[in-house]
């Protein structure tokens, strides 16, 4: 991999990281626009968080990972302490794999 | 430094620390798959470094490894990486007014530290969990990698330590709260569990789905120390409508971009899955929002 092609991909990353920043003092936006925009980061974590735990490339990931992810859901709401949700979720899928679930 | 040390609680340093753990060991990984791959060591340190993206850096270097173009992994990671963009705009203001502080605190934004921004209420907390999440999780990352790059093949399977669960496990848990939190205060409102309810059953087979049946189910928390994402702050007394159609809007989007998954290169389905604010358009327009 060129370092030419890291400098491009380090560029346009940190475009896309500085223009929010940089440009929302100077756009003045409207109140509802910021609301949706905030909204639109909550939509996209959501959506990462489903094809993250649902799948795997372009297909399905198996169903350890998802388990693992589900538990962690579960335990959030029953109010557990982040790193117990975390350190479970990982297990759970952890043990599944080790029983032979893919 | 001092005072910054006392506007943010314990458990949410706690939090912190242990996501950067996680992340180290996925820095890695990093590492050593790219190493181990064949590319030079400095290749890897000098990514994470610069891009600093955790998702684009895996997806650029196996582009890479699997035989393509440096410009077809330099597309993959930039397509990957576009959501930063919105998400500059959605918390731009926690990186502080001067120059350098923008300059610099934009290259730390991952999807962790907004999470973590997104979970904190406090307009003084936000920040400060900001800046702790993204150095912790920059300092972590890039001595990780280093380390995962000297290790070479001698660090293990990280899939079957069940890490490949912890980032999306870490992301839900931040996300989560803000999902359900702000309407505990009417949990007994049949208008509202019914729409959750149909929500529900709407995810096929998917986390947010079952999410919502957990959350019918009696289990939202108290609105007091998860304030919602979605600024609802701004929106005032929106607070139901809002936080309902927040949830709407964030299955949606999540089914959405599951579907297009075997369709679109990664990082599109993510991107698509704004499709869902055209459920949460019209909440803040019934209520006026001065």
């Amino acid at each position: 991999m060129p370092l030419a092609a890291i400098l491009a991909l380090a560029a346009g990353t940190y475009a896309f990281r500085l223009a929010g920043p940089a440009l929302r003092h100077r756009l003045r936006l409207p109140a509802r626009l910021r609301h949706l925009l905030s909204v639109a980061a909550t939509v996209l974590l959501v959506a990462l968080v489903a094809t993250s735990a649902l799948t795997e490339g372009h297909g399905f990931a198996g169903w350890a990972r998802p388990a693992g992810v589900l538990v962690a859901g579960i335990l959030t709401l029953r109010k557990a302490p982040f790193p117990l949700i975390v350190v479970l979720a990982a297990a759970t899928t952890a043990v599944l794999r080790l029983l032979g679930v893919p | 430094m001092y005072s910054l040390w006392r506007t943010i609680d314990r458990g949410t340093l706690r939090d912190i620390a242990l996501v950067c753990l996680a992340d180290a060991v996925v820095g890695a990984a990093f590492g050593a798959i790219a190493v181990s791959g064949g590319l030079p060591p400095w290749v890897p340190v000098v990514m994470s470094l610069l891009v600093f993206a955790g998702g684009a850096q895996f997806a650029a270097v196996g582009v890479v490894l699997s035989g393509g173009a440096p410009a077809a992994a330099v597309a993959a990671g930039l397509v990957l990486n576009a959501r930063l963009l919105p998400f500059g705009f959605a918390i731009g203001d926690v990186l502080g007014g001067r120059w350098w502080t923008r300059l610099t605190g934009a290259h730390l934004m991952t999807d962790e530290a907004v999470a973590f921004v997104l979970r904190d209420g406090d307009p003084r907390g936000r920040r400060v969990t900001f800046w702790v999440c993204g150095l912790g999780l920059f300092v972590a990352w890039n001595a990780a990698v280093v380390l995962g790059a000297m290790a070479g093949r001698g660090i293990g399977d990280t899939a079957a330590l069940g890490l490949d669960a912890a980032f999306p496990a870490v992301l839900l848990a931040l996300v989560l709260p803000s999902l359900t939190g702000a309407s505990a205060n009417n949990a007994g409102d049949t208008g509202n569990a019914g729409a959750s309810g149909k929500a529900g059953n709407a995810g096929k087979a998917g986390t947010p789905g079952k999410a919502g049946h957990m959350r019918i189910a009696g289990h939202a928390g108290e609105a007091g120390d998860t304030r919602s994402a979605a600024g609802t702050e701004k929106a005032g007394h929106t607070g139901k409508s809002g936080n309902t159609a927040l949830r709407r809007a964030c299955v949606l989007g999540a089914v959405v971009a599951v579907a297009a998954t075997p369709f679109l290169p990664a990082g599109l389905p993510v991107l698509l899955a704004l499709i869902g604010l055209v459920l949460a358009v019209r909440a803040p327009a019934g209520a006026e929002v001065s």
